[in-house]
């Protein structure tokens, strides 16, 4: 064993005392990290490990507003062991009549006596999916989802028609196999037999469906191979392929990004024990200074002397990242029932090695950043300096070696976070974010640092606030170190609260002011004019807007595949609106519409925004599939669309020639107030049981209520960082409760009352952390600012309520760790404390 | 008895140490006069400076009683007796004991501020210029030598114009020059002020400067 470790052995035989700080920093950063990361490899493990359960099937063949046919049908059933065909759209269930009509948005699956070809659709009661197929005198069944069958009233026996059709409700549905509930979805669910509704107006022509052909396939079957052939096969019919190694890419999609997003909010907490873990090996080093300075003395060279301390380093960071892998592990594991049951999707919570290397990986980085400054610097001071009980040294920096090594560190902590998350612009945005908010913290410290001395002026006469304007002010203030560790947590809550609230605000308060009360689809061509002159009767309808609405899928531009030469824009992601119009409806940016009566090849005209995104230039190509045929237009102009309204805007807008003749139906937008909107849709839904009717304040209460989930989540880590920053704080009064001690003697023996002495305590800690709220607020609305302004084109306000919180929490937390250690220093008898550090 | 402005009554000190009970002072009794100067001497250990906290009121007394100014310190409070040193007595320590976060001008000032006198940095500009020290006002503690600390820790003590000067060794962190200066302030400035003066020291020398001299030994009067 060599000297160095045998020294540094000797020296941990002290206990852990003192490193109590260090150690909980370092804890609790990695065991928020780990916790996040198998919570998020659990649910990825579940959306792969179940994928063809997720499915419904080894892979599925799915066209958009139509059934595939008979020839289609054929070559996909001669590749697969079984094949079941499911068609889902949205629709309005009822129930009642007149005055006692009640109708609901919910979302139709009808399925075929195959379904579901993998797992078991759970029912109350325990009905065969077989019932909906059963010939009985009364109409055919249907299957509810609870919370709609709830809404509506209804028990099993209960009559319900849906789209006219009438039906039995049968059950209600538990748990469906194939649904990974991921997204927002728009209504609950029903679930019908497929011939009930085949010859009904729900999948008429022009009728909004899908068509999911899902098949199990031989066990050798090749899915990259299966994948080829059927693309080649169904060349230009807008089919789409999806198997069971990515069931459910949106869900997938949103689970990673939010984990890894939550796993970078889980470092900002790591950063903040950073600066706990800096704290207390400058503390421990001081107090090691004389040793030290002996070793020197003794003959021992600096390189010996930093082995001794890194091995102590070595010993304590070990310590601290195992104590947070087996925390975070634990936590995990006692909270996996509750995890299992509220995830949408069979998941299975257990222990996995990749995120426990992941944040014990970010723990030892970080531990070495911050515990290598100062130790650096102790060990750069000559012998004699370290002998000296006042040093109450300049700043100064490590030498060039321990800065290069240090950056060197920072670097690999910022590779490894790329690497692990797989986004690098996300994880470089949220590093940056971190490094810029610790960054303006450091600086907002020394700024109230010099804040406080310039205006202790002002306090002259009121002994208490000027002693705390001192403290503040004066040499080894606390300042900078408070503000940092606990303004990081402080500044992502904020920015959550100024998000979350300026999203909340212009969707659930702005939107509705200027957004249409209903959205209604499936009007038929034969239905428009009723439908309007119907409205005109009602009466309480401001306007009313229509347009007619078929859908497709942009699959090429210029001839070349849409993804490959624009990427993974959101137009390109599965079917949009598309439609035709004689007239613009917006205004034009760039290029001409299409002259009245217009007969030749197809034109297209483009929102301009989004054709910016895409690349696209007057006069390219593209090439859309509606209804499994291709057209293809020429671009011609581009259009202002508005998308922030929720009123009706179409990316694609085509001349009427290209599309008047396919099968489509027509889309409205009602405008009413609020009172108006019930008697409007009962006596539509009435009139008109085919249409499909979403309530705006519906669609908009379901995104509020998305966005609050991921905001708790956001919070939810960044109290992890709060709870961090508050061990800083506590470490902080518990190393700095004999300076307390001795400042009150000081105080009580020039005439001071307890109270003052209380009071000047109580004013430092309230001042820092009003001050570190102060910052956090200026940050939030920074972020909130740009993620509203830049990234959502949509109006920031700052929002009072949670910054009042911010620094409201920012003040109890420094006057809770501080008055704690408060307490034994005023008891204490003034002699004692002196004559102690006589 | 009008001339009293100390008086100590069989005046015990008993502490808690790590053996048991220790008794620092055993049954003191000693008065002492308006403008007196009183050297307190004795080898280490012998109680010179825990008799001084007595009479500060630093540390409450486990029998007898002390009288400051005719109020007896044993019955008050800790604020009561914080409240009693603003104006009554100053007290200069070995160690100085400067609030380091504080200029040299704003800890003279801080007694004063904490008894609510109006001009408290003026008069606090004043005591450090008559300690030598008016242009050094802006420098914290940590940027003065171990003497000028100890001349701002005087003006500090005697900033309020107490009746009672209590000095705990102060020249016991000083070189011989430095302690010279600080001693010589002290006594001219105890009699400009015509404050009463205790003094704890080592050395005979400055002992025998005092008008009386009080040894102690083994925590009694010798």
């Amino acid at each position: 064993m060599s000297a160095s470790l045998r020294i540094a052995a000797r020296e941990l035989r002290g206990g852990l005392r003192g490193f109590r700080v260090f150690l909980l920093c370092l804890m609790l950063g990695v065991a928020a990290i780990s916790a996040v990361g198998l919570v998020r490899e659990a649910i990825r493990g579940g959306l792969s490990d179940q994928g063809a359960a997720l499915l419904g099937g080894d892979a599925q063949y799915e066209f958009t507003y139509r059934r595939p046919a008979p020839e289609e049908r054929a070559w996909i059933d001669a590749r697969a062991v079984a094949s079941s065909e499911v068609v889902e759209f949205r629709s309005m269930l009822q129930t009642g009549a007149g005055e006692a009509l009640e109708t609901a948005l919910t979302q139709v699956k009808a399925v075929d006596n195959a379904h579901p070809l993998i797992g078991t659709l759970q029912l109350d009661p325990p009905l065969p999916v077989s019932t909906l197929f059963a010939q009985t005198d009364g109409p055919p069944a249907i299957f509810l989802d609870q919370i709609l069958a709830d809404r509506l009233g209804l028990a099993p026996g209960d009559p319900v028609r849906l789209g006219g059709v009438a039906f039995t409700m049968a059950a209600r549905i538990q748990r469906e196999p194939d649904s990974t509930g991921a997204g927002i979805g728009l209504g609950p669910r029903s679930i019908v037999a497929l011939p009930a509704i085949e010859d009904s107006a729900l999948l008429a022509p022009g009728a909004l469906y899908e068509t999911e052909l899902r098949v199990t396939l031989p066990p050798d079957a090749d899915l990259d191979a299966l994948r080829a052939e059927a693309q080649a096969h169904f060349d230009g019919a807008g089919m789409r392929w999806q198997d069971r190694r990515r069931a459910a890419p949106g869900a997938d999609r949103f689970v990673t990004r939010l984990g890894s997003f939550l796993v970078l909010v889980g470092l900002a907490g790591l950063a903040v024990g950073g600066v706990g873990i800096s704290a207390t090996v400058s503390a421990w080093l001081e107090r090691k200074a004389e040793t030290i300075a002996t070793l020197r003395a003794i003959g021992a060279t600096g390189g010996m002397i930093r082995a001794i301390f890194l091995w102590q380093l070595l010993a304590l960071s070990v310590t601290g990242i195992a104590a947070g892998l087996v925390l975070g592990s634990a936590m995990v594991l006692f909270a996996s029932g509750l995890i299992e049951r509220l995830m949408p999707i069979p998941v299975d919570v257990g222990l996995s090695a990749r995120p426990l290397i992941e944040a014990g990986l970010y723990g030892a980085l970080v531990a070495a950043i911050f515990a290598l400054w100062p130790l650096s610097r102790m060990l750069g001071q000559r012998a004699a300096r370290l002998y000296r009980r006042n040093r109450t040294g300049r700043f100064s920096l490590p030498a060039f070696g321990a800065l290069a090594l240090i950056a060197l560190l920072i670097a690999a902590l910022v590779a490894l976070a790329v690497w692990f998350s797989g986004m690098v612009m996300l994880t470089l945005g949220t590093l940056g974010g971190i490094a810029l908010a610790l960054g303006l913290l450091a600086i907002a410290g020394w700024l109230v640092r010099y804040a406080a001395r310039a205006l202790s002026h002002l306090a002259r006469g009121r002994p208490a606030l000027r002693a705390a304007l001192a403290s503040i002010g004066g040499p080894r203030s606390e300042a900078v170190p408070v503000i940092l560790s606990l303004g990081l947590g402080l500044s992502v809550l904020a920015a959550v609260g100024q998000v979350d609230a300026g999203l909340r605000g212009a969707i659930a308060q702005d939107l509705p002011e200027v957004a249409p009360a209903y959205f209604v689809l499936d009007i038929q061509k034969d239905q428009l004019d009723p439908f309007l002159t119907r409205l005109d009767a009602i009466g309480g309808v401001d306007k009313v807007e229509t347009v007619p609405m078929l859908r497709g899928i942009i699959t090429e531009i210029n001839g070349q595949n849409a993804r490959e030469v624009a990427g993974e824009h959101w137009v390109l992601r599965g079917d949009r609106g598309v439609t035709y119009a004689e007239t613009p409806r917006e205004a034009l940016t760039a290029g001409e519409w299409w002259p009245a009566d217009y007969a030749g090849p197809p034109l297209a005209s483009f929102a301009a925004q989004e054709a910016e995104e895409l690349g696209l230039k007057l006069g390219d190509m593209i090439t859309v599939n509606i209804l499994g045929r291709d057209i293809e237009a020429r671009i011609t102009s581009f259009r202002d669309v508005d998308f922030s309204t929720a009123g009706i805007g179409f990316v694609l807008t085509l001349n009427p020639a290209a599309l008047a003749a396919a099968p489509h139906t027509h889309l409205a937008t009602i405008y009413a107030p609020p009172e108006a909107e019930a008697p409007i849709l009962r006596d539509l839904a009435g009139a008109f049981p085919n249409i499909t009717a979403i309530r705006v304040r519906d669609a908009i209460d379901r995104v509020t209520e998305a966005l609050g989930a991921i905001a708790r989540a956001t919070s939810l880590a960044a109290g992890v960082t709060l709870l961090t920053g508050f061990v800083v704080l506590i470490g902080a009064a518990a190393s700095g409760e004999a300076a307390r001690a001795w400042e009150a003697a000081l105080l009580k023996t020039v005439g001071a009352t307890r109270r003052t002495v209380l009071a000047s305590f109580a004013l430092r800690s309230a001042l820092l952390g009003a001050a570190a709220g102060l910052v956090a607020i200026l940050f939030g609305a920074l972020a909130g600012w740009a993620v509203l302004e830049l990234v959502m084109e949509a109006t920031f306000r700052f929002a009072p309520i949670p910054a009042l919180a911010i620094v409201s929490g920012g003040v109890l937390a420094t006057l809770l760790a501080g008055l704690v250690f408060a307490l034994r220093p005023l008891s204490a008898r003034p002699a004692r404390v002196l004559r102690a550090s006589e | 008895m009008a001339d009293t402005v100390l008086s100590l009554t069989d005046a015990r000190l008993t502490l808690d140490g790590n053996a048991g009970p220790v008794e620092i002072l055993r049954g003191i009794s000693l008065t002492v006069e308006r403008g007196e100067s009183v050297g307190l001497t004795g080898p280490s250990g012998s109680g010179k400076s825990s008799l001084l906290m007595l009479m500060g009121g630093l540390e409450r007394a486990t029998g007898g009683t002390i009288t400051a100014l005719g109020h007896d310190l044993s019955s008050m409070s800790e604020d009561d007796l914080a409240r009693f040193r603003r104006g009554n007595m100053g007290i200069v320590f070995q160690s100085f004991h400067l609030v380091p976060t504080m200029t040299a001008l704003e800890n003279v000032a801080l007694p004063l501020e904490i008894a609510g006198v109006a001009d408290a940095f003026g008069r606090a500009e004043a005591e450090l210029a008559a300690v030598g020290l008016g242009h050094r006002g802006h420098h914290y503690p940590s940027e003065m030598s171990g003497g000028e600390q100890q001349r701002v820790a005087l003006a500090r003590a005697l900033a309020p114009r107490p009746a009672i000067l209590l000095a705990d060794e102060p020249t016991g962190n000083l070189d011989a020059r430095n302690g010279a200066a600080i001693m010589e302030l002290l006594f001219g400035l105890q009699a400009d002020y015509g404050a009463t003066l205790i003094l704890v020291t080592h050395a005979p020398e400055l002992a025998e400067r005092c008008s009386r001299v009080v040894q102690l030994l083994d925590g009694a009067l010798a």
